[in-house]
C-alpha cells in the first residue's frame, strides 16, 4: 500500500509546484501576457510533463531499469527509422508518391515501413532464417543475447526453446505462418462477406432480409467465444489431424469475420445502388455480374480497403489469441501465439538475467508492432478520406 | 413504432419509453433464443453423440442404445432442443463429460459433476474480476477522455492517441506479460498467479485479482477514453459551447457544465459496450494468470472436448454479451429525447 501513498503524495507535490511555479512566473515576468493568461490546467500540464521527464531521466540512470532503457531505445529507433523512411519517400520515387509522403504523419510512415518489412520477412523467410522452423538443434534452453557468461551461445542470438529449436528462425517463420494465414483468412472473409453484402444490396427483397437476419444472429455471439465453440466441434471432426485443424480454423474465422464485412459491404452497396449510373446500367440490360463487379465494386473500394486493414488486425489478433490458448495454428508450424505460450515460463527468471524475458516477449511484440502499424496506416487513411479534423 | 400524435405529455412520453424498452427486451430475448438454437445446432453437427462419448471406444451397441434411450437422444432434434432449453432455463445445464466418466463407475451422478456445480463458483470469480476492472477503468477512462478533449492537439493529446492506439492493437497476453515482468518478477509488488479459493479475505482476494484487472483495464480504458474524447469533441462545435466560451467561461468549466451532460448518453453507451467487450477479454487474461474464472474453464473444456460445459459456457457468455448490448441500447434510448420519440 505504500506505493499508492507515494503516487498520491507525488501528484499532490506536482499540483502544488504547478500552482507555485505559475505564481512565481507571473511575479518574475511582471505579468507578461504569456503567463497572465495561462490557466492552471496548462501549468499543471507543464508540471506533469516536467515530472515525467525528470522521472524518465532518473529511471534511465538507475542501473536496475534495463527494460525501461530498452523501451526508450526501441521507441527512439522506431521514430528515427520512420523519419528516415519518410525522408526517403519524399525524395525518391514518382511525383505522386512523393506528394503522398509530404503530408504523411510520422505514425503512418512507421506503419507503412512496418508492413513492408513484415512482407519481406514473410515472403523470404526460407532464405533469411538460419535454421529450419522444425529443426531440433543440439542444446535446449539457451538464453537469448549470445553471451556465454549468461548462458547464451553466439550461434543462437535469440536462444533456443525447451526442445532446442532456434527462436530467431521460428520468429522469422512465424511471420510467414501467422501473418500469411491471417492474410489468407481476411481475403477469404472479404470475398465471402463482400460478395454476399453487395449481392444483398443489389437483389434486395427476401434475399437481403434472409442474409441480414442471419448475420444479425451470428453477430450476437462474441466472436472469440463462437470461434472457440466451433473449434471444439472442428477438433472432433478433424480427430487429431493437425493440418486439418489449421484449415478448419481459417474457415471458421473467415466465416465469423465475413459477417462484419457483409454489414459494411451491404451498407455501402445500398448507397451506390440508387445512383443514376447503376440505374442506367440496369436499363441497358446489363447482367448481375456486370452490375456488381463493374459498376458497384469500383465505387465501394475506398471504404472496403480501410475495412480490410481493420479486419486484418482483428483476424490476426484472433488467430494469435486462439494459438496462444492452444487451439489455433497447430505445431510443428512456428507461430507467434504458440511461441508466447510455450516460452512464457522463461519470464520468471527475468530477475536473474534480463535477456531471458525477451524470449516470450519478442513474439508478442512482433504481433503488437504489426497491428499497431496497420492501425496507424488505417487511422491516417480514414482521417484523410473523411477530410475532417479531429 | 410511430408515437401517437396529439399533445405529448410527460405521462405519454414515459409510456412510450416503457413501450420501446419492452420492445427491446423482447427483441433481446428473441435473439438469445435464436442464439441458443444456433449453439445447440452447432453442437449437434458432431458425428457420434453423447452416449458414445461417455462410454468411449469399447462400448457395445446395446449399451450405447440403452444410454441413448435413457438420455432421450433417440428423439428428434427439435424435441431435444426444447428439452435442453427448458432444463437450461431452470438452471440444469447437464452433466460434464469429464466428470461423468468418473461418475459412470459409481453408477450414480455425483452432484458436483453437473455443469452448474462447476460453473457457479467460477462465474462469481469472473464477475469479481470484471467488477474490479470496471471500478478502475470507467472513472480513469472518462477522466482521461475529458482531459484529452480539454487539451486537444497538445503533446498530451498526441501522446495519448499513440498510447491508446497501441494499447488497443496489442494482444491481451502481451500487455499481461509485460505487467507480470514489471510488477511481479522484476519488482515483486503483486503476485503473478491469481490462485483464488473460497474463504479468502476480501483484501487478499483483491490483491490477487489486481494484476489481471490491471491488464484488462489497460485494454479497455484505451477504447473508452478515445470514445469519450470523440463524444465531447463532437459537441465542441455546437453554438451553445461557442456561447459559453465567448461569455468568458473557463475551458474546464465549459466541458464539465455544458459538454459533459450532453455527451453522457454516448459515453454511457460506450461504457456498456466495453463491458460487453470485457466478456471476451477475460478468456485470454484468465488463462495467462491462471485465474479460476469461467473463461479458463471454457478453454480447458474446449481442449478436453467437454461438449456440455462448452455449450453452457458459450450460452452464458452470449447471454452476458446480449444483455450488456441491450443495456447500452436501452440507456441510449432513455437518455436521448430524439430516440424516445421516433418519427
Amino acid at each position: 500500500m505504500s506505493i499508492w501513498l507515494w503516487i498520491v503524495t507525488a501528484l499532490a507535490v506536482i499540483a502544488a509546484l504547478a500552482r507555485a511555479g505559475l505564481w512565481a512566473a507571473r511575479r518574475l515576468s511582471g505579468d507578461a501576457p504569456r503567463f497572465r493568461d495561462m490557466s492552471y490546467g496548462e501549468a499543471l500540464g507543464y508540471a506533469l510533463a516536467l515530472a515525467a521527464i525528470i522521472g524518465g531521466v532518473w529511471l534511465w540512470m538507475k542501473p536496475g531499469a534495463v527494460y525501461f532503457r530498452w523501451a526508450v531505445m526501441g521507441f527512439a529507433i522506431c521514430a528515427v527509422a520512420a523519419y528516415l523512411f519518410r525522408l526517403a519517400g519524399r525524395h525518391i520515387g514518382p511525383a505522386g508518391l512523393k506528394r503522398q509522403f509530404r503530408r504523411m504523419p510520422l505514425t503512418a510512415a512507421f506503419g507503412i515501413l512496418v508492413i513492408i518489412l513484415y512482407a519481406i520477412v514473410a515472403i523470404f523467410a526460407g532464405w533469411i532464417a538460419p535454421h529450419g522452423q522444425e529443426a531440433v538443434l543440439g542444446a535446449a534452453n539457451i538464453v537469448p543475447g549470445g553471451d556465454p557468461a549468461m548462458g547464451g551461445d553466439p550461434a543462437f542470438p535469440l536462444g533456443t526453446d525447451r526442445i532446442g529449436r532456434d527462436i530467431l528462425s521460428r520468429l522469422i517463420y512465424g511471420a510467414q505462418n501467422t501473418v500469411g494465414l491471417a492474410f489468407a483468412t481476411t481475403l477469404l472473409a472479404f470475398f465471402l462477406g463482400g460478395a454476399l453484402g453487395l449481392l444483398a444490396a443489389v437483389v434486395g427483397g427476401w434475399l437481403d432480409q434472409l442474409l441480414s437476419r442471419g448475420v444479425d444472429v451470428l453477430m450476437a455471439i462474441p466472436s472469440l467465444i463462437f470461434a472457440l465453440l466451433l473449434l471444439t466441434i472442428a477438433s472432433v471432426w478433424a480427430d487429431g489431424a493437425r493440418g486439418l485443424m489449421t484449415l478448419y480454423m481459417v474457415l471458421i474465422i473467415a466465416v465469423i469475420d465475413s459477417t462484419r464485412v457483409f454489414r459494411l459491404a451491404r451498407a455501402v452497396g445500398i448507397g451506390i445502388v440508387v445512383m443514376d449510373y447503376v440505374e442506367a446500367a440496369k436499363l441497358r440490360g446489363e447482367g448481375m455480374g456486370h452490375l456488381v463487379f463493374r459498376e458497384i465494386l469500383p465505387n465501394a473500394m475506398a471504404p472496403l480497403l480501410a475495412e480490410f486493414g481493420l479486419r486484418f488486425c482483428f483476424v490476426f489478433l484472433t488467430i494469435a489469441s486462439l494459438s496462444f490458448l492452444g487451439v489455433g495454428i497447430q505445431p510443428p508450424l512456428a507461430d507467434w501465439g504458440t511461441m508466447v505460450r510455450d516460452l512464457a515460463q522463461f519470464i520468471n527468471f527475468a530477475a536473474f538475467a534480463p535477456m531471458v524475458a525477451l524470449a516470450p516477449l519478442l513474439p508478442a511484440l512482433a504481433i503488437a508492432v504489426l497491428t499497431v502499424g496497420v492501425n496507424f496506416v488505417v487511422d491516417w487513411m480514414l482521417h484523410r478520406s473523411s477530410g475532417l479534423k479531429s | 413504432m410511430r408515437s401517437v400524435s396529439g399533445h405529448r405529455g410527460d405521462l405519454e412520453s414515459l409510456g412510450s419509453v416503457i413501450r420501446i424498452v419492452l420492445q427491446r427486451l423482447a427483441l433481446g430475448l428473441l435473439t438469445l433464443l435464436i442464439v441458443s438454437a444456433v449453439i445447440f445446432g452447432a453442437v449437434n453437427l458432431l458425428p457420434g453423440d453423447f452416449a458414445q462419448a461417455v462410454l468411449g471406444q469399447s462400448a457395445t451397441p446395446e449399451a450405447v442404445a440403452a444410454i441413448r434411450t435413457q438420455l432421450g437422444l433417440d428423439q428428434p432434434l427439435p424435441v431435444r432442443y426444447a428439452g435442453w432449453l427448458w432444463d437450461a432455463a431452470r438452471g440444469d445445464l447437464g452433466v460434464s463429460f469429464a466428470q461423468a466418466n468418473f461418475a459412470s463407475f459409481t453408477g450414480r451422478v455425483d452432484p458436483s459433476a453437473t455443469v452448474l456445480a462447476q460453473i457457479a463458483p467460477r462465474f462469481a470469480n469472473t464477475m469479481f474480476l470484471a467488477g474490479v476492472t470496471a471500478a478502475i477503468a470507467v472513472p480513469l477512462a472518462v477522466g482521461l477522455g475529458i482531459l484529452a478533449a480539454l487539451w486537444r492537439d497538445t503533446p498530451f493529446d498526441k501522446g495519448a492517441n499513440i498510447a491508446t492506439l497501441s494499447s488497443i492493437s496489442s494482444p491481451e497476453f502481451f500487455v499481461a506479460y509485460i505487467l507480470i515482468l514489471l510488477l511481479a518478477v522484476v519488482n515483486p509488488v503483486l503476485p503473478s498467479l491469481s490462485n483464488i479459493f473460497p474463504g479468502m479475505s476480501f483484501g487478499e482476494r483483491l490483491e490477487r485479482t489486481l494484476l489481471p484487472a490491471l491488464t484488462l483495464t489497460l485494454v479497455v480504458t484505451a477504447h473508452m477514453m478515445r470514445m469519450t474524447r470523440a463524444a465531447i469533441l463532437n459537441l465542441m462545435a455546437q453554438p451553445y459551447i461557442e456561447m459559453a466560451r465567448l461569455k468568458g467561461m473557463r475551458p474546464l468549466r465549459v466541458i464539465l457544465r455544458h459538454a459533459l451532460p450532453n455527451a453522457l448518453a454516448p459515453i454511457v453507451n460506450v461504457v456498456a459496450l466495453n463491458l460487453a467487450y470485457l466478456v471476451t477479454g477475460v478468456v485470454v487474461v484468465e488463462v495467462v494468470f491462471v485465474y479460476p474464472g469461467i473463461g479458463q474453464l471454457f478453454v480447458d473444456s474446449v481442449k478436453l472436448r467437454d461438449i456440455p460445459v462448452v455449450q453452457a459456457c458459450c450460452l452464458i457468455f452470449a447471454a452476458a454479451y446480449i444483455l450488456l448490448n441491450l443495456t447500452a441500447d436501452i440507456l441510449s434510448i432513455v437518455s436521448n429525447p430524439r430516440l424516445r420519440h421516433p418519427k
